[in-house]
């Protein structure tokens, strides 16, 4: 039996097609069934619907054998003991820095100050760039710190960017694209060879041959930091 | 700040007090495992729990400087640290207290302390056992040592038992072919680790390595299952140097002497897998159990760690948690509390003979405290001391003859 953890949302709803091709079909639709795990199609194959922060969790323990993730929360929890085969080219979006329209990043007189929930890609990224920052961490509606002066910009992730323009942000710097990735636990891989580089083989062979690798274009308002 | 009452009771975080019916298991284990160490001529040490921190970290890397506490030695000046892995302090005891060429074997068993809790076991104390064998460079050490550990397992009773085999040698050496800088490789090999093909791709690309070493590094990520991945080794990595075919080499010859002497047993080969790469030097391995999401033994060859210490030797060993293998084990647990005797407490003579002459014999012999509360029920006893005829005897206990 393989356990398969996919991050509920937009994950879970681009994965489908790409499971599909493997022969793993949902019998219900977590939508509606409330169901936290799923059976499919293939006798051999469960799908365990859960928050993507807790995916990676839940495959280095070996709850699930395998699991479907957004590279960064991979990045930010750390993905030592897992490994990260394929990149399934879905829910491709970018992580970002955003700040007010046309204001500055860094502020005079004291550190700058990031609220995200990505603590710790905010704090390596700026470190790396030699800039000491304060990062505040907050759960959702980053949008909002720099409007009411509790950070100077955000870090966080960036689709179309609507969100951001509708409440006067402007994308300033990208940090990093993102997109899913199939993980496996270390010792499934070990004990469910055959089974696993099986499921991997046919993943890969359904993935359109440009995902494999494909940056989107360079981010046009990306500019050095202040 | 001061303690609440209510939490004076809370433990550290990740420091665990073992009960006594898992401590008796645990210490059932321990005697086992170190008897049949001593049956294959390993020989017990007890190295310090504390020692300066430059012998307890030499040739070790960084993440082991991390998971060691510290502490100032007020006599010397110097830096002491809490021992969190065993291995550099026997290699040590190798390097520098044995004198003899000959090969030795040596154990060990003890309390580590790490800083950071482990991931998947939430533990800072773990119990370390292993075994090392100093002083032959040959496959039949690196045989011996996953012989032992197998043997170990057995004992442990767990089943199913699976073996993971690799060798540093091989990532090492066309590391090296392709002028990778110190950095370049960790960066690969971090990459590696994760077997990120895109990525390991595109730091390929970044580090300009040559085709034919970007095909055989990319087929190293692939690289791993049934024996017919050494086969497969001989044709990807053909262009490689000597020292990466004479690992793949002594990889066959540990694998097929494995596979006669345990037909049964699952091995998974994984060439990309470099568990310890900063000191290992050789084959390494690792044993998984299914419902276990990580490996249970691990081990390998890692030569010349004991140069520092004045005398460098090969070494190979294994090691593994033994709190965890106690959780993991089906053997039952050691003679149950139903076996012990209940003693009345009376001046006789008579009675205190019986006693002492039941314990020699191995009987767990409990006796009364007076005004105690409880009788031999309560304290779990399935037999008890009576005087019948003038004669002590020992009765099993039914709930009718409960004093």
């Amino acid at each position: 039996m393989l356990t398969i953890a996919v991050s509920k949302g937009r994950i879970y709803a681009e994965a489908l097609p790409l499971l599909g091709q493997a022969g793993v079909v949902p019998d219900e639709d977590p939508a509606r069934s409330r169901k936290l795990i799923l059976s499919t199609q293939r006798s051999d194959v469960q799908l365990l619907i859960i928050r993507a922060t807790d995916v990676p969790t839940y495959v280095e323990y070996g709850a699930a054998d395998l699991g479907i993730v957004g590279k960064d929360v991979l990045v930010e929890y750390g993905a030592e003991g897992l490994y990260e085969p394929l990149d399934l080219g879905i829910a491709r979006c970018r992580l970002m820095i955003a700040r007010r329209q046309g204001g500055m990043v860094q502020p005079a007189r004291r550190r700058l100050r990031v609220a995200t929930k990505y603590v710790k890609t905010a704090q390596r990224h700026f470190a790396r760039q030699g800039i000491q920052a304060d990062v505040i961490k907050l759960y959702g509606s980053m949008e909002l710190a720099p409007l009411v002066g509790l950070a100077d910009c955000i870090v966080d992730l960036v689709d179309t960017g609507n969100t951001l323009r509708a409440n006067g942000l402007e994308p300033h710097e990208l940090i990093m694209e993102v997109s899913s990735r199939l993980i496996v636990n270390k010792a499934a891989m070990k004990m469910k060879h055959a089974s696993i580089k099986a499921f991997i083989r046919q993943l890969k062979a359904s993935l359109p041959n440009d995902s494999k690798h494909s940056p989107k274009p360079p981010c046009p308002t990306s500019t050095s930091p202040a | 700040m001061t303690c609440l009452f209510e939490d004076r009771w809370l433990l550290p975080e990740g420091i665990e007090e073992v009960l006594p019916a898992e401590a008796g298991r645990l210490e059932q284990l321990r005697s086992d495992l170190l008897a049949l160490f001593a049956g294959w001529g390993y020989r017990l040490v007890i190295p310090p729990f504390i020692e300066f921190l430059d012998s307890l970290l030499t040739g070790t890397g960084r993440d082991l400087d991390l998971q060691t506490f510290k502490l100032t030695d007020q006599i010397s000046g110097k830096m002491l640290g809490v021992r969190a892995d065993m291995t550099p302090q026997v290699a040590r005891i190798d390097a520098y207290n044995l004198t003899s060429d000959t090969p030795a074997r040596l154990c060990y068993l003890g309390t580590v302390l790490h800083t950071q809790a482990d991931h998947l076991e939430k533990s800072r104390s773990p119990m370390q056992v292993g075994a090392e064998l100093y002083g032959h460079a040959g496959y039949a050490s690196d045989l011996e040592i996953v012989q032992l550990t197998l043997e170990m397992l057995a004992i442990v009773g767990l089943q199913n038992v699976h073996i993971d085999l690799g060798h540093v040698g091989i990532y090492r050496g066309l590391a090296r072919q392709a002028g990778l800088t110190g950095q370049q490789e960790a960066a690969l090999f971090d990459v590696l680790q994760r077997k990120a093909q895109a990525e390991l791709a595109e730091l390929l690309d970044r580090y300009q390595v040559t085709r034919e070493l970007r095909e055989m590094l990319l087929a190293l990520a692939e690289l791993n299952g049934d024996l017919g991945v050494l086969r497969d080794a001989g044709e990807r990595l053909a262009g490689a140097g000597e020292s990466v075919k004479s690992s793949i080499c002594q990889l066959e010859k540990v694998a097929h002497a494995l596979v006669c002497g345990f037909p049964s047993l699952p091995i998974n080969f994984d060439l990309a897998e470099l568990r310890g790469y900063h000191y290992q030097t050789g084959i390494v391995f690792a044993a998984f159990v299914p419902g276990y999401g990580r490996e249970v033994a691990r081990g390998g060859r890692y030569d010349d760690i004991g140069k520092v210490f004045g005398r460098a030797r090969p070494a190979t060993g294994f090691s593994a948690d033994l709190k965890v293998l106690a959780r993991l084990s089906s053997v039952a647990e050691e003679k149950a509390a139903a076996e012990a005797i209940f003693a009345p407490f009376e001046e006789d003579q008579e009675l205190h003979e019986m006693i002492r002459a039941l314990r020699a014999k191995g009987h767990t012999v409990i006796q009364e405290l007076p005004g105690q509360n409880g009788g031999a029920l309560e304290m779990g006893c399935g037999f008890q001391l009576k005087k019948q005829q003038m004669n002590w005897q020992v009765l099993r206990i039914t709930r009718a003859s409960a004093p």
